[in-house]
């Protein structure tokens, strides 16, 4: 066995493990020097980044892995933790890889004039470790662990300016949602293990018979998670947290908030795809319906923000509502073979390829916010203007950023709205209305930002502001090339990376098939 | 299938197609077709004189740095005109912890309530 089988193997577990064991080596690191804990916690996640691609690569050609912590004997009762990565897991995982390895990149002159860094990156690693459980996990109460570890490291990130009342006031409310949700997960695996006495999301779904319990326990994962997840009206944490976060530590948290809307796709097309008893259509029609209301709701409040970054969490949950609406709308037609290869399929693929754009988008703008707040301290855009003058590369950072998120050609936010648009459109043309409507108001919400804050006249109090350091430039430029790749070749990000997820969301069956290999269910 | 033909592949949406290659060619050459047409124009223009001047129907021009409308400001027509519902959204976000929790659980009882109807 050569050392990448041998990599691939045990990579489950590793991309787990290695920040995990990172986050514990920093402080020690950090007694060397702060160079030295920089490119360590740089290293640690460069190497994770690393085995998750080899890993995707694998799992992206049908391959899905399943790594036993315990005994390999599902008889045996013996207690035993399962990780499974399907293609949608490595999906998820890709997301978390890349924003947490540009996350430490920024921080690096981002964070320079903090104190209290070896907690800052040994947090940011622990977030990290926490939110590649949550989508590796095949076990639910291994998930509720991972979202707890994932949740306390984000509301000690959120407060970390703790001279700051209001980022303090964000982590509180942060743990108080995190800690409900948390109780809800929990108490809806009471239920099921109660019933079933398994965890294990494979055994479960194979056992499930959707009694009474089970539709409790449905309802609180569904809400539990849809809440971490900022959809609307569970949604208004959201901005609290991201404006008052550090920037680098917003960008993980856009993927901590996908990793639980993660949660609420493997609960339903997984957890419950067999023995739900609802209609597929009921059910699309139900997401598509809070796809609509969730993107207008966050692309209007965008619009009356006045605070940059509050803005663009506002866009960040209008740009939940697309994913919504296009996977809501694959539902609608799942039972039908014919509209979901015409319509479903490329919705669908729609939707999730929004989950890695958005992430990428969003991310970038956040990016670009910090790069303000390092520049200038400021970050009411009633007081900002004139900065293109002086910060030539962050504007055209922005730009890019405007461009992807509003899906303007040739970003990467063009190719997946317009599988959005194209598919909602023959199901309902009103619904591809609203999602145009709501793009072109995104449109106007960014344009207001790039006339605020970067054109106009110079403002003499920013006249001495200077081009943020090369680590910040660096790493909006690595999420800048992601997106003008992803957007110039649509068609082979689909193909390799979107279409084996959107498989995985639908044919829950092998999933199940993995661990239960008399599955005869799924489709 | 060499990778440049992967790489330059159409995009397939299901009911339509889209090649950014194509689109970025077309709007480089719809670029360069305007800065010919734009070499035709007027070549009058003074840099430094009276023709550089903002005309504001003839009220005196603002020092620079107070000409700069800000966001607040801007789409003023458009949040006036919807007021209405930019009030009702601002009164849904209190920014009170309790509030948050209550719209979870009204979530969460209209989930129980179509859970339990289907």
């Amino acid at each position: 066995m050569n050392i990448i089988d041998f990599l691939l193997m045990h990579s489950p577990a590793l991309i787990v493990a290695i920040p995990l064991l990172g986050a514990f080596l920093t402080p020690l690191i950090s007694r060397i020097n702060n160079k030295a804990r920089n490119i360590f916690v740089i290293l640690i996640l460069g190497l994770t980044t690393s085995i998750v691609l080899l890993l995707a690569n694998d799992v992206f050609t049908g391959n899905i892995h399943t790594y036993v912590f315990g005994s390999k004997d599902l008889a045996l009762p013996i207690i035993r933790i399962l990780f499974e990565v399907d293609a949608l897991s490595a999906f998820m995982s890709i997301i978390g890889a890349i924003l947490a390895l540009v996350a430490v990149i920024y921080s690096w002159a981002f964070m320079q004039e903090n104190t209290g860094l070896d907690k800052f990156y040994t947090l940011i690693l622990l977030m990290t470790a926490g939110m590649f459980g949550m989508v590796l996990t095949g076990d639910m109460f291994n998930l509720f662990v991972f979202l707890e570890i994932t949740s306390i490291a984000s509301c000690a990130l959120i407060a970390f300016w703790t001279n700051k009342g209001k980022s303090v006031e964000a982590g509180f409310k942060y743990i108080v949602i995190s800690t409900i949700s948390a109780l809800f997960i929990l108490f809806a695996i009471a239920l099921l293990y109660g019933q079933y006495n398994a965890l294990n999301i494979a055994t479960l779904a194979n056992a499930i018979q959707f009694s009474f319990l089970d539709k409790i326990a449905l309802v609180l994962l569904i809400v539990a998670f849809a809440m971490k997840a900022g959809i609307v009206p569970m949604h208004m944490w959201l901005p609290d947290a991201y404006s008052k976060a550090p920037a680098s530590v917003t960008i993980v948290l856009v993927c901590a908030t996908q990793a639980s809307l993660y949660g609420v796709f493997r609960v339903c097309f997984t957890l419950y795809g067999n023995t739900i008893n609802l209609s597929p259509a009921s059910i699309g029609w139900i997401i598509v319906l809070l796809g609509i209301i969730t993107m207008l709701l966050g692309v209007a409040m965008a619009l009356i923000q006045s605070d940059f970054k509050r803005l663009i969490a506002f866009s960040a949950v209008a740009e939940i509502g697309f994913m919504f609406l296009g996977i809501g709308a694959g539902l609608t037609v799942l039972e039908n073979a014919e509209m979901m290869a015409a319509i479903g399929l490329p919705a669908m693929s729609g939707g999730v390829f929004h989950i890695i754009n958005d992430a990428l988008d969003i991310g970038l703008l956040f990016l670009v916010a910090g790069a303000i707040y390092y520049a200038t301290r400021e970050t009411s855009l009633d007081k900002l203007g004139g900065l293109a003058r002086n910060m030539k590369y962050t504007t055209v950072f922005f730009i890019i950023g405007l461009f992807a998120v509003s899906g303007i050609p040739p970003m990467n936010g063009f190719a997946s709205k317009l599988l959005i648009y194209e598919s909602t459109f023959q199901l309902n043309p009103i619904l591809s209305i609203v999602a145009i409507l709501s793009s072109i108001m995104l449109l106007a919400v960014f344009v207001k930002v790039l006339h605020s804050a970067f054109l106009g006249p110079s403002i003499p109090k920013f006249k001495e502001v200077k081009e943020v350091p090369k680590s910040m430039l660096i790493a909006m430029g690595i999420i800048a090339s992601i997106i003008i790749l992803f957007g110039l070749f649509p068609e082979l990000i689909i193909n390799h990376i979107v279409e084996p997820a959107v498989n995985a969301l639908v044919s829950y069956g092998d999933y199940i098939r993995e661990v239960i290999p008399t599955f005869t269910g799924g489709i | 299938m060499s990778m440049l033909e992967t790489l330059l592949e159409t995009f397939q949406t299901g009911s339509g197609f889209w090649n950014p290659i194509v689109w970025i060619i077309v709007a480089v050459l719809a670029f360069l077709i305007t800065y010919i047409l734009r070499g035709f124009g007027n070549k009058k223009y003074k840099k430094g004189t009276e023709q550089v001047k903002s005309f504001l129907s003839g009220n005196p021009e603002y020092e620079k740095e107070k000409m700069h409308v800000k966001s607040s400001n801007l789409f003023w027509g458009f949040t006036e005109s919807l007021k209405w519902i930019f009030d009702i959204l601002h009164k849904m976000h209190t920014g009170n912890i309790s509030d948050y929790i209550l719209w979870f659980v009204i979530v969460m009882a209209v989930l129980f309530l179509l859970v339990g109807l289907m």
